[in-house]
């Protein structure tokens, strides 16, 4: 088969499982009232498959539709700013750590899902100009912590299942 | 790299992230002062300051024509918004603050209270 067809078709793949992912977390009860922005990430399972698999530049694509398919069905512009300041951070992070050859998926997660954290209270600092949300970060590195491990385990074993596909 | 040494490197980064984290709640535990006042603030904009002394019940009302609504208790010198009509509910689940710079915030209503130590901010122009 072509291999562009065949990578287009499975990026497009990939992406329907990131956002089934997405739908998957929204409708899941939340970790804590208290503290809202408690979550597994689970799209970021994708979003590390693809980066290991197809490169950067697919993953950003990957990640820019899933933003913006997922603000469409479920959002509205304002979580489409927060999602994307999140992702935007995250994935360029992630990206960077995975060029370092240094860490394993599980460093590259950890990042992804600290960086995706920090980058919605940044934007919830700036729009609404109230440092004191810098707090909730605190708990936020936690509990991403423990979430970057679990889905970069998760993206490990992914990735080692599927080393013979062919892209 | 070898994957053993990617592991050894992931655990650094966890435990610096965990670090920075401990180090800021260390932070956060020492400078806690008692707060005396919570201020509401709409969509950036400091509206009311409410002392924390007296209980009061105030329902604050946002949106253009005041659609939106979250109800912020104070009781026994702590606030919390006991209602809200907000779709997700997350500032009627915040538990009580009272602590100087603690915060509720909902999110979409653009609203956030806060615990202060003044009854007015030096930084804030003198309106109403």
């Amino acid at each position: 088969m072509n291999t562009k067809v065949k990578r287009t078709a499975l990026l497009g793949m990939v992406t329907s499982v990131a956002l089934v992912l997405a739908y998957l977390e929204a409708i899941l009860p939340p970790v804590s009232t208290a503290v809202p922005g408690i979550k597994m990430g689970l799209p970021n399972l994708a979003i590390i498959f693809v980066l290991y698999r197809f490169g950067f530049k697919d993953a950003a694509v990957v990640s820019a539709l899933r933003l913006f398919i997922v603000a469409l069905l479920f959002g509205n512009v304002m979580t489409l700013a927060y999602s994307t300041a999140g992702a935007v951070l995250s994935l360029t992070l992630m990206g960077i750590l995975k060029k370092t050859d240094k860490f394993s998926t599980v460093g590259v997660s950890v990042t992804g899902a600290v960086m995706h954290n920090l980058g919605q209270i940044l934007v919830a600092v700036f729009l609404f100009e109230t440092v004191q949300l810098g707090y909730y970060m605190i708990i936020l590195s936690v509990t991403g912590s423990i979430a970057g491990v679990l889905i970069g385990i998760s993206a490990g074993i992914l990735l080692r299942r599927t080393e013979k596909l062919k892209i | 790299m070898k994957n053993n040494k990617k592991a050894k490197n992931d655990i650094i980064l966890v435990a610096v992230i965990l670090l920075i984290a401990a180090i800021g709640l260390l932070l956060v535990n020492i400078t806690r002062q008692d707060g005396a006042f919570a201020s509401v603030k709409i969509d950036g904009e400091e509206t009311a300051r409410y002392s924390l002394s007296d209980n009061n019940t105030v329902e604050i009302l946002t949106g253009d024509n005041g659609e939106y609504s979250n109800t912020l208790v104070i009781e026994n010198g702590r606030a919390y918004i006991s209602e809200a009509n907000c779709p997700d509910k997350i500032c009627a689940g915040h538990k009580p603050v009272c602590y100087k710079g603690e915060t509720i915030v909902c999110l979409p209503h653009k609203v956030v209270i806060e615990i202060v130590s003044d009854s007015s901010d030096s930084g804030l122009d003198a309106v109403g």
